[in-house]
């Protein structure tokens, strides 16, 4: 079923529970689809008016569409409690210490994905909308200590893999939405609201970032990049954007 | 009109920058320079081709033009109960059309932040298309809400003598249920409404939080508001009025299959206890449009949960339905089709409903193409195909003619084959993650590249529906003129609104009372005595 589906390449840890869920959601579907589907034939070749000219006043007896009811509700129940909800729980419930993690902020504004790391001392500098400017994105005030080391990108986003990562999500203007299609991760990024999020990334590859909520003109544009790479080829990537802000 | 929207965009989707043929130098070069659709056109086009479609072509068909035409007829009331109540809810839905249409000539053109109106954008958008769309929605509110106090006084006061509650056609059971959502859903976008009024206008920061900054320059409002409220104040009408779209639908399709089945409606009460459930839970699964907002376990797993509720009242109706034809004697006239088509369309709308309303499969599928086809096959084979089938089945009653046969089944396999085109590749496009509203259709994205393709088919699909449209169109006005003379009651149907309209009107029986055994004809009108 799941290469049927053909949704984008899984490339984080919990991509197997969502994709696993999808799967079976979408059993369940085609089997009430076949079933009543061909009941639905079968009657209507059957009860054609040529084939049964006399209608029968009671129909169907038998308690059977109680039973079928029934089904549909408890598959519907086992869907919910044994995937959705853990699944979902486990997302949004059980984040993992930010020590062990790469932590990163990405603040979305008309019609860019701004990046913002740490740096080597972990904490991320002081921020300020009076010193928003074109060479400022994020209007970090670099005279503060802890943002001194920090790195900023506009669509660039560099992850390590095999390593928890947290996203700190927030949105300068409109409703954004981060996406991320291998990783199996969309957030809404409402405006007004910090917004974790969070993946394990378990394949190196690069791929896009896309916005999923209607932002304006440029909506459609709204694309960025993100890279899983080995945590070498990502310490060497973070060393060389370390220079270059040292220039 | 909002079909005409949709063919533009999907001329667009199909062939991303090309200048629309034929009608492309009408848009104007603010909209379209040399007939190419700009974002925002393109924008404007998907938010109104929405809004029309919902509140000024299915609301008021289904609900004000079928509703208030057969509920008296069907429960043999003179009238409804305030006719100029009626005339009200007319002039304010003429208002709110001609705004809502007029805005496209406004400067900046007709709003284009998408049907639902999330602020900020829709707080912020320049122009003033998006103060008209909000005073638009003020006047179809109004109507709404006027017709449906009149639907439900109607309902409860006028039955004739005899009819009881039991013995009321589905139909009417539909449209009763229908009202009581209108009545509680629609005030609370009112409200919203005219928040983001003032918010417009009036300098209030009611959905805009602090520290906004917007083009890099900080936004010189109070701010303090939440973006969030409106999504909250827009779900609790928008889902509700789903069910304003789907329950009318599936009280034709009722009213249909059990006459040309020529037998009662199977669990007719179990199907009326359905819609009353169908009509509260609708109330408390809003929320399932917004799992991606930053819900924790306990609220999304409550929405998960009612979601899931909420799906078994629909599923007994549905296969109620299926389960009618079981013993039948069916008769596959023109009307018959498009409400026996209903069942599986509607069927694969609302079982594409439940990976989108289990917010785990909602990640990979929320705002993706997904999403687009799981509501049109509500909507569009589902809820458009049983209007249809209701204005070929109806016709002869308002008219005293027949709607021409074969043109009807040419218009019903064309509109078919059509939907199914357009609108099932959706799902693939969207389990490979294209997103909605995108102007260019994805092609800006490496993960859509493999599933771009299918849009030329779709839209060509599109602009042969429209041509199907054509039959239809001649065939209702043709008729009209020369159609073939229409028996009092050309379907043999038992429910009153085909019986001679008398003073003293008296109900007998229950609704669908077809090939009752030893009765001398194959149906028993409602309104005649016992073994008359």
């Amino acid at each position: 079923m799941l290469q049927w589906l053909g949704l984008p390449a899984a490339a984080s840890a919990h991509a197997g529970d969502v994709d696993r869920t999808l799967a079976l959601v979408h059993w369940l579907m085609l089997v009430l689809f076949a079933g009543w589907g061909l009941f639905f034939l079968y009657v209507l070749v059957r009860f054609h008016r040529r084939a049964h000219p006399v209608a029968s006043y009671h129909g169907l007896r038998g308690r059977w569409s109680t039973w079928l009811e029934g089904g549909v509700l408890a598959a519907e129940i086992a869907l919910l409690a044994f995937f959705s909800i853990p699944v979902w729980s486990a997302r949004v419930d059980a984040f993992p210490p930010e020590r062990g993690s790469t932590v990163v902020r990405v603040v979305a504004e008309q019609f860019a994905w701004n990046v913002h790391y740490p740096g080597p001392d972990g904490r991320f500098g002081r921020t300020d909308i009076s010193l928003l400017g074109p060479a400022n994105p994020l209007g970090l005030d670099r005279t503060d200590p802890a943002a001194r080391d920090d790195v900023t990108t506009i669509n660039q986003l560099h992850l390590p893999v095999d390593r928890p990562v947290i996203v700190y999500l927030s949105s300068k203007d409109m409703v954004h939405s981060f996406t991320l299609p291998q990783m199996r991760v969309k957030q809404d990024v409402v405006p007004g609201v910090a917004q974790p999020v969070w993946f394990t990334p378990t394949r190196t590859g690069a791929w896009e970032i896309a916005c999923s909520q209607l932002c304006g003109l440029g909506h459609y544009r709204m694309r960025g990049f993100y890279t899983i790479e080995t945590q070498a080829a990502y310490d060497a990537w973070l060393a060389e954007e370390a220079a270059e802000l040292a220039q | 009109m909002g079909f005409t929207l949709v063919v533009i965009i999907r001329w667009q989707l199909a062939y991303p920058g090309s200048p629309v043929p034929y009608i492309g130098s009408l848009f104007g070069t603010a909209n379209a320079p040399g007939g190419i659709v700009l974002p925002e056109f393109y924008n404007q086009l998907g938010a109104m081709h929405g809004t029309i479609m919902v509140f000024l072509g299915v609301v008021p068909l289904a609900v004000g033009a079928f509703g208030n035409y057969l509920i008296p007829l069907q429960i043999g009331a003179p009238d409804m109960a305030f006719p100029r109540l009626n005339l009200a809810s007319y002039w304010f839905y003429l208002a709110g059309g001609t705004v809502m249409l007029a805005s496209f000539f406004v400067p900046g053109g007709a709003a284009n932040n998408g049907w639902t109106s999330y602020p900020p954008l829709s707080d912020l958008a320049p122009g003033t298309g998006q103060t008209w769309w909000l005073v638009g929605m003020a006047f179809l509110i109004n109507s709404s809400l006027l017709g449906a106090l009149n639907f439900i006084t109607t309902v409860v006061q006028l039955r004739a003598p005899g009819m009881t509650w039991f013995r009321l056609p589905f139909f009417v059971w539909a449209q009763f249920i229908t009202a009581f959502l209108l009545l509680l859903a629609f005030p609370p976008l009112e409200g919203a409404a005219i928040l983001q009024g003032m918010d417009r206008l009036a300098g209030t920061s009611f959905f805009l939080p602090s520290g906004l900054a917007v083009s890099g320059r900080p936004l010189g409002v109070a701010g303090g508001g939440s973006a969030l409220l409106w999504q909250h104040l827009f779900w609790f009408l928008a889902h509700p009025e789903v069910y304003v779209l789907i329950l009318p639908a599936m009280g034709i399709v009722a009213e249909i299959v059990t006459n040309n089945t020529r037998k009662p409606l199977w669990g007719y009460r179990v199907m009326v206890y359905s819609l009353f459930a169908l009509g509260f839970l609708s109330f408390i699964v809003w929320a399932h449009h917004m799992f991606l907002t930053g819900m924790g376990t306990a609220v999304s797993a409550f929405f998960q949960t009612t979601t899931m509720i909420v799906s078994i009242p629909s599923v007994v109706i549905l296969s109620s339905l299926i389960l009618s034809l079981h013993g039948g004697s069916i008769r596959f006239t023109t009307p018959m089709l498009f409400a026996l088509a209903f069942i599986p369309m509607f069927g694969i709308g609302g079982l594409t409903g439940l990976p989108l309303g289990l917010a785990t499969t909602d990640i990979p599928l929320h705002d993706t193409a997904y999403v687009v086809g799981h509501f049109h096959y509500l909507v569009a084979p589902g809820t458009i195909f049983a209007l249809f089938a209701g204005i070929y089945h109806w016709f002869p009653r308002l008219t005293g003619r027949m709607m021409n046969d074969t043109l009807g089944r040419i218009h019903f396999a064309g509109s078919l084959v059509c939907m199914n085109v357009i609108f099932m590749p959706m799902f693939v496009q969207g389990l490979a993650g294209v997103n909605r509203r995108l102007w260019d259709g994805g092609a800006e994205y490496a993960h859509a590249q493999g599933v771009l393709s299918l849009n030329v088919p779709m839209s060509i699909a599109a602009f042969a529906l429209a041509f199907f449209q054509l039959f239809f169109i001649v065939n209702l006005f043709a008729s009209l003129k020369a159609g073939r003379q229409a028996a009092a009651n050309p379907w043999s149907a038992t429910t009153l609104e085909w019986q001679a309209a008398t003073s003293s009107l008296r109900v007998y029986r229950n609704p669908y009372e077809y090939s009752v055994p030893g009765a001398s004809a194959d149906f028993l009108p409602q309104h005649l005595p016992a073994d008359a």
